[in-house]
């Protein structure tokens, strides 16, 4: 019964997102760091209510690409961005658009797992509290509590919230730090590799958890495991040398790539 | 499978082919190299050792102090003779108490003072604090005029020295400070149990003084501390927004690398010249009071500075990248992530930093001598615009002093400033605790 109703939420979920609308547009996207261009023209659109995996080797600029999304490569010296980035009917890199306030719709999960050295309570609360998401102490204790239920980590946090949050396991951390970034409840939660510092039973965790934030949000990650693109995924895009090889449905993209560079990265002929 | 086989047998064997590498030499070089550590180690270790005795063993008879206790005669026959201090308050001010407290002394030892050769041993048996000892007893309380109260008197800094046994009495008397019959009236007043060693709470809270016996560190105290207040109130907040801006803010272009260099090559400017630079400007162009120690804060302000600046930037670039990213993905500013979340990390670098530049500034003697801190202040200041000595300079002048007395308080008063810096650093280690978090 319950696996039932579980694969109708999938099939309407599939549903949704086949017709999905784009959430995020990039057009003719390019990136220079300084005199360096590290991304040429990429034009890929981010569905929403789907998850969107970023492959290729490494420098081929799915991490830049990424970081785009939510504006992260303002802070990087040096760095320029040409084209168009548009989340729902936004222009991201128009004057007019707060950075502040972006980054609060596109939340963010890093590589390694990096919670402030304050209390599990303090690391959720925060970004609530700078974007002024609670009135009270009640709101704000509920969003804490409904952030940790959706990262699956109120079970094993509950009794010690007011301990660090720097004291949990790895894959602990790495889910507080996805509950960090749901409590401002964005619209967008771009990963980048999220399970490389991980074990593999923490890696199913936060894989399981990816599935389920699913239905709710719009999921865009960077990975260097195949195996956890297609399992995690329903679109992929395959980068090579600052451009985008190819972007197709995860299923066909490691059965039948359109592109030779595609079949040959999965297979495993460089990279 | 040929191919495989003909070329091992046509290289030689990998052992051979190993270079001699010494590795004998190796672990004997590493030997060598604990074996300089250790000497090096020791080496500091003795130097240290041996400071430290040398300043303790002389110094520690400083915070003992030999005094008198007698019954003293408060004779309104010396002291007022004509009953006038209920019209001239002055009387009582400028009355000869030395003599009250040599009648006194004279009567313990059962000798006259009519023998004048005799009353002037004993009138120097007593310290010249005694003047100000006394008058500030009958100021308080003119009613003990014609009473006789058991009063603890300083006596005199050769007596002091003599008692320390500090004095070489082989020498004949005539070439010593203190002559034979005094030293049998000591014997005497010892044995009797009226002269004695009692703590010297003297040196921490009296003023400056050319008797050895009733000087103290008191001004220097006070001087000391508010330099380090203003030290404190100026350089921290401006150290760290300096730093702040800097390490975070600021473009990095040739202007701001500029910058970079001349502040580490400030910090390390030799501190005479930042005297200098305060005696021009502080002094003679904004005409702020010599000897003050408003000045003497600012220049060791000025001095701090570039320790402070250097020690938060580093502070601030040590703390993890991946916390700013942090901060920053969540959609926090950047001045939000700055002070939410790198400061907190950074502060027991900076805290550490300030306190050692403060302890820095503690004891720096050079500069406050060139804006006139080196004087003679017997009043406390009251504020810092009121002439003052500092700790070190203090040192410094009673180095400076001929008196046998003098040399166990220059010692002293080197040991009260190194427990200062000691307790500086101290608290420097107790703030890095307790800020000081993992990630």
């Amino acid at each position: 019964m319950n696996m039932m109703s579980e694969s109708a939420v999938e099939k309407a979920l599939d549903q949704k997102m086949s017709d999905a609308s784009h959430k995020m547009i990039g057009k003719d996207v390019s990136v220079y760091y300084g005199e360096k261009r590290a991304l040429f023209d990429v034009n890929l659109n981010v569905r929403e209510n789907t998850v969107t995996a970023l492959i290729g080797p490494s420098g081929c600029g799915k991490s830049t690409f990424l970081r785009c999304l939510n504006r992260m490569n303002d802070t990087i010296e040096h760095c320029r961005v040409t084209g168009k980035i548009t989340l729902d009917t936004d222009d991201i890199y128009d004057q007019a658009i707060d950075v502040v306030e972006l980054r609060a719709r596109v939340g963010m999960v890093f590589q390694k797992p990096n919670p402030f050295p304050k209390t599990i309570y303090e690391n959720i609360s925060y970004g609530p509290r700078i974007h002024g998401l609670s009135k009270n102490k009640a709101d704000m204790d509920q969003i804490v509590e409904a952030s940790l239920q959706r990262a699956g980590l109120w079970g094993e946090v509950k009794d010690r919230l007011h301990e660090s949050g720097t004291g949990l396991s790895g894959g602990q951390q790495q889910r507080l730090c996805i509950a960090r970034a749901i409590a401002v409840s964005p619209e967008v939660i771009l990963m980048d590799e999220p399970c490389s510092a991980l074990d593999p039973i923490a890696t199913a965790k936060v894989e399981e958890l990816i599935h389920e934030l699913r239905a709710n949000y719009t999921i865009v990650i960077v990975t260097h495991s195949m195996q956890q693109a297609a399992r995690v995924s329903q679109r992929t895009a395959m980068f090579h040398l600052g451009q985008l090889v190819e972007e197709n449905d995860t299923d066909k993209m490691f059965t039948n790539p359109d592109d030779q560079r595609t079949q040959d990265y999965i297979m495993g002929r460089f990279g | 499978m040929t191919d495989v086989v003909s070329p091992a047998a046509g290289i030689p064997k990998a052992k051979s082919i190993r270079r001699d590498i010494g590795i004998k030499g190796r672990y004997a070089a590493e030997r060598r190299f604990r074996a300089y550590g250790i000497a090096a180690l020791s080496f500091g270790i003795i130097f240290l050792m041996l400071l430290l005795w040398s300043v303790v063993s002389k110094g520690y008879t400083a915070f003992q102090q030999t005094m008198i206790t007698m019954p003293v005669e408060f004779s309104q026959q010396i002291i007022d003779p004509q009953n006038e201090r209920a019209t001239n308050p002055q009387k009582l001010m400028t009355a000869n108490y030395p003599v009250v407290a040599r009648n006194a002394l004279a009567k313990l030892l059962n000798a006259s003072v009519d023998d004048r050769v005799a009353a002037r041993a004993i009138g120097q048996m007593l310290s010249d604090g005694v003047r100000v000892q006394l008058r500030d007893l009958v100021v308080a309380n003119p009613a003990i005029i014609g009473t006789t109260q058991t009063v603890r008197l300083l006596a005199s800094g050769d007596i002091d020295s003599a008692y320390k046994g500090q004095i070489d009495l082989t020498v004949s008397q005539e070439n010593r400070k203190i002559n034979d019959q005094q030293l049998g009236w000591m014997k005497q007043l010892s044995d009797s149990g009226a002269l004695a060693k009692h703590f010297n709470g003297g040196i921490f809270v009296n003023g400056a003084s050319s008797r050895p016996e009733a000087a103290g560190v008191g001004v220097a105290l006070i001087g000391s501390f508010y330099m380090m207040l203003i030290v404190l109130v100026l350089a921290l907040p401006i150290g760290v927004a300096a730093s702040i801006y800097l390490e975070e803010f600021a473009p990095k272009n040739k202007f701001t690398d500029l910058i970079e260099v001349n502040i580490n090559n400030l910090a390390a400017v030799p501190s005479i010249v930042y005297g200098l630079l305060g005696l021009a400007v502080f002094v003679n162009f904004m005409g702020l009071p010599r000897s003050a120690s408003l000045v003497g804060g600012l220049v060791l302000t000025l001095m701090t500075l570039p320790t402070i600046i250097i020690a938060t930037r580093a502070a601030l670039k040590a703390v993890p990248p991946s916390i700013r990213a942090a901060a920053l993905g969540l959609g926090a500013s950047k001045m939000q992530t700055i002070f939410h979340h790198v400061l907190p990390l950074a502060m027991p670098g900076i805290l550490t930093g300030t306190i050692i530049g403060l302890a820095h500034a503690l004891g720096e003697t050079a500069p406050l001598l060139l804006i006139g801190m080196v004087a003679f202040v017997a009043n406390y200041p009251t504020t810092p615009l009121d002439p003052s000595t500092a700790l070190p300079v203090q040192i410094y002048m009673w180095a400076n002093e001929a008196e046998r007395a003098f040399v166990e308080r220059t010692s002293g008063a080197i040991i009260i400033l190194l427990l200062f810096l000691i307790l500086m650093n101290v608290g420097a280690i107790l703030l890095r605790r307790r800020f000081e978090r993992r990630w």
